[in-house]
């Protein structure tokens, strides 16, 4: 491998500076060492780096996290909060124990990692680190090797069968200048089956990794709603294996946030396996938010597939860089891509990068990427029949949207989505 | 009921004047027909009375039962009674049916100062309304107006004609692209809803519709203006002869 340059040596050499390796037993602290080798030989992201030409990596970067102001949330409760959950509470990171389920009598094997990261020898050694180094071809993700070898906590989640009530993850961010590092792990034994959700700000910059191994046969749901403070930058990166026959399905809602780059890597590892993996996105004014996905597909008759849909108005950025790559030995590999964005003003950018790389002969796949106003014909349409033109659009924008919202299996939380998404619409009417 | 006079309407992007001079009046109660070569402006009338962008009106004016249209934004021109079954009616994915209508309904129940139907009240409405018209629940689900054939898409037109009763309805060619039954399911669906209180302008190419809708007046536009006005017997002279003898008479 090359040299860095001395800049790039400079920049990580700040970066790291001001952190600190947390304390560990003999599995993790291998598993950081080895990051901190890694990311030395690959150094931080730069904006000619292939994958960041469209979103600068300058504040993730920075020593220092950015200050963001933290929201007011005036009456609205966060998501999820009628659910019957086990619920995990991080506030800048930290984890909360008063607020959270009690985790050793929840039925499921939910550990922290702050404490198995003090163990000398814990199973998930096999996956901690493991599937995010092979995210890291073909494209090198250092941010989060930074949060492999940093990662202050997180959760570590092993599920065998069905787990029936979700396990949910709550973020609050409290503090104006915190920077927070978690790295979760979860593995699904074959044929087990869970749900997880993901919600709230977590910090005024927040570098989080899931880490997901799905067995044979396994069932695994995620549903997220990043949102909605306007200020914090987000980098959140989901490394998933997929055994045969399994299910991975995932699915974001964002609003807001200055700066979100979401990554995934999904690998299907075992034939006749699922990955679904949705985002919908909502920005106004300084908003930056980028999905960049890559999945491998390195086994027969598996399906793949993306949909991203963006709403974009006064100045917002959406990005998207989405890649399928089809091995040799993936025949009958079935994979979709769509990603889309609706400019609801003429100052809304939408930067795409579809990529197909088959190997394989006997494939289907197939990708679309568009970029659009709101239709005036069906405006007028709904216009006509009475419906006032704050309503149609808002109409309007819900349709441009659904696709997204369907990859939820569960109509209970897709409906929930689908009303966030409604009132965020109902406040930017005043603007 | 409306009442058009000396409308001069020309495309906004284009220095191209499409209505020369309309002049129009369809009272309450009674039923008039507008027939017409292709391209003579009936749509054009029917969106620019409905308030659809890209128009730009020259000069006259257009009331309905007295109240100024030409200012008003197409909601409100809804909101006061006013209805155009289009002639391509419009695909609306990701809208379900459903939600459409009642979106509609209620916002109309509001416009007006009526209280919003309960999700119960509408469906019963709805679903009677349907059945009148053979529309089954499967198209209530669909998106709007998406994978449904010609026909299905002008007998939406009815139904939304039905749940909003207005009080002027413009049908734009509603009878094209229709087999016989179909035609006789619509015509029906608009005979049902003839009353004193409202009026009815049907724009068509056909003699055939105005056998099951009998018109009170048929007029026949050409080149932006009406040419000619007369009882029944004018559309029968049209399915005849065409439109050359009419069109060189009034040269
Ligand atoms: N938006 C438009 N752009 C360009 N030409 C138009 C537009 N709308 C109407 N026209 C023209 O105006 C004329 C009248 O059209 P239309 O009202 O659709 O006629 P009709 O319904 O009688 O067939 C035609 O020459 C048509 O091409
Ligand atoms: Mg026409």
């Amino acid at each position: 491998m090359a040299a860095l340059t001395q800049k790039k040596q400079d920049a990580l050499s700040a970066r790291l500076g001001g952190m600190t390796m947390p304390e560990g037993g003999a599995w993790i602290t291998e598993a950081r060492n080895d990051a901190v080798a890694r990311l030395e030989a690959m150094g931080l992201p730069g904006p000619r780096d292939e994958y960041w030409r469209f979103t600068k990596p300058d504040t993730l970067n920075a020593a220092q996290a950015p200050e963001a102001a933290v929201l007011d949330h005036g009456s609205e409760t966060p998501v999820f909060s009628a659910v019957d959950r086990i619920k995990i509470v991080f506030v800048d990171g930290v984890f909360q124990p008063d607020e959270s389920s009690d985790l050793s009598n929840s039925g499921v094997e939910i550990e922290r990692l702050a404490d198995v990261a003090r163990a000398d020898i814990h199973w998930a050694k096999d996956i901690y680190g493991k599937i995010e180094t092979l995210g890291q071809t073909p494209v090198e993700r250092p941010h989060a090797v930074l949060n492999t070898a940093y990662a202050t906590d997180g959760v570590v989640i092993r599920v065998a069968g069905k787990v029936e009530k979700p396990i949910s993850l709550y973020y609050r961010h409290e503090s104006a200048t915190s920077d927070a590092y978690l790295h979760h792990v979860v593995k699904l034994e074959e044929g087990a089956e869970m749900t997880l959700l993901e919600n709230g700000p977590a910090a005024a910059r927040f570098n989080k990794v899931m880490e997901v191994d799905v067995g044979d046969k396994a069932r695994f749901h995620h549903i997220r709603a990043q949102g909605r403070d306007h200020e914090r930058r987000a980098y959140t990166a989901m490394f998933v294996r997929q055994g045969a026959e399994s299910l991975f399905k995932s699915f974001t809602l964002t609003a807001n946030g200055r700066l979100t780059r979401n990554e995934a890597y999904i690998e299907l590892a075992g034939p006749d396996a699922s990955a679904h993996i949705a985002g919908a996105a909502l920005g106004h004014g300084d908003f930056h938010h980028d999905d960049t996905v890559f999945i491998k597909h390195d086994a027969e008759n598996c399906e793949s597939r993306q949909v991203f849909k963006k709403v974009l108005r006064k100045g917002a950025v959406g990005t998207f860089q989405g890649k399928i790559l089809v091995e040799r030995r993936a025949q009958k590999t079935d994979g979709y891509q769509k990603s889309q964005s609706l400019l609801l003003d003429d100052d809304a950018v939408f930067l795409a990068k579809p990529e197909l790389e088959i190997y394989a002969d006997d494939v289907a796949c197939s990708h679309g990427s568009t970029s659009g106003a709101i239709d005036e014909d069906m405006l007028f349409y709904l216009r006509a029949r009475g419906v006032d033109k704050d309503t149609a659009m808002d109409l309007l924008v819900l349709a441009f949207v659904a696709e997204a919202i369907m990859e939820i299996e569960d109509e209970g939380y897709a409906e929930e989505i689908s009303e966030r998404l409604e009132s965020w619409l109902l406040r930017r009417r005043q603007d | 009921m409306l009442e058009i006079k000396n409308l001069h309407v020309k495309l906004e992007e284009e220095d191209k004047q499409i209505l020369k001079g309309v002049n129009l009046e369809v009272p309450a109660g009674k039923v008039h027909a507008i027939m017409g070569p292709n391209g003579s402006g009936k749509s054009t009338l029917s969106y620019v009375l409905s308030g659809r962008d890209g128009y730009e009106v020259t000069e006259g004016t257009a009331t309905l039962e007295g109240e100024d249209l030409l200012d008003l934004d197409p909601e409100e021109r809804a909101a006061l009674g006013l209805f155009l079954a289009f002639q391509y009616p419009v695909e609306i994915p990701g809208v379900g049916n459903m939600t459409f209508l009642r979106t509609a309904v209620n916002a109309q129940r509001k416009a007006r100062g009526q209280e919003e139907m309960s999700a119960a009240e509408f469906l019963k409405f709805v679903r009677a309304k349907a059945k009148e018209l053979k529309i089954d629940a499967d198209m209530l689900k669909r998106p709007v107006n998406v994978g449904f054939s010609g026909g299905e898409k002008k007998r939406n037109e009815i139904l939304q004609m039905a749940m909003l009763e207005p009080k002027m309805c413009i049908l734009d060619e509603t009878d094209s692209g229709l087999d016989v039954d179909a035609m006789k399911l619509v015509a029906d669906g608009v005979n049902a809803l003839r009353d004193e209180g409202r009026a009815f302008l049907v724009i068509t190419h056909y003699q055939r519709l105005l056998d099951h809708i009998v018109p009170d007046v048929v007029h026949i536009m050409s080149d932006g203006k009406i040419i000619k006005s007369g009882g029944p017997d004018l559309a029968l002279e049209v399915e005849k002869n065409g439109y050359a003898d009419i069109l060189a008479e009034t040269a």
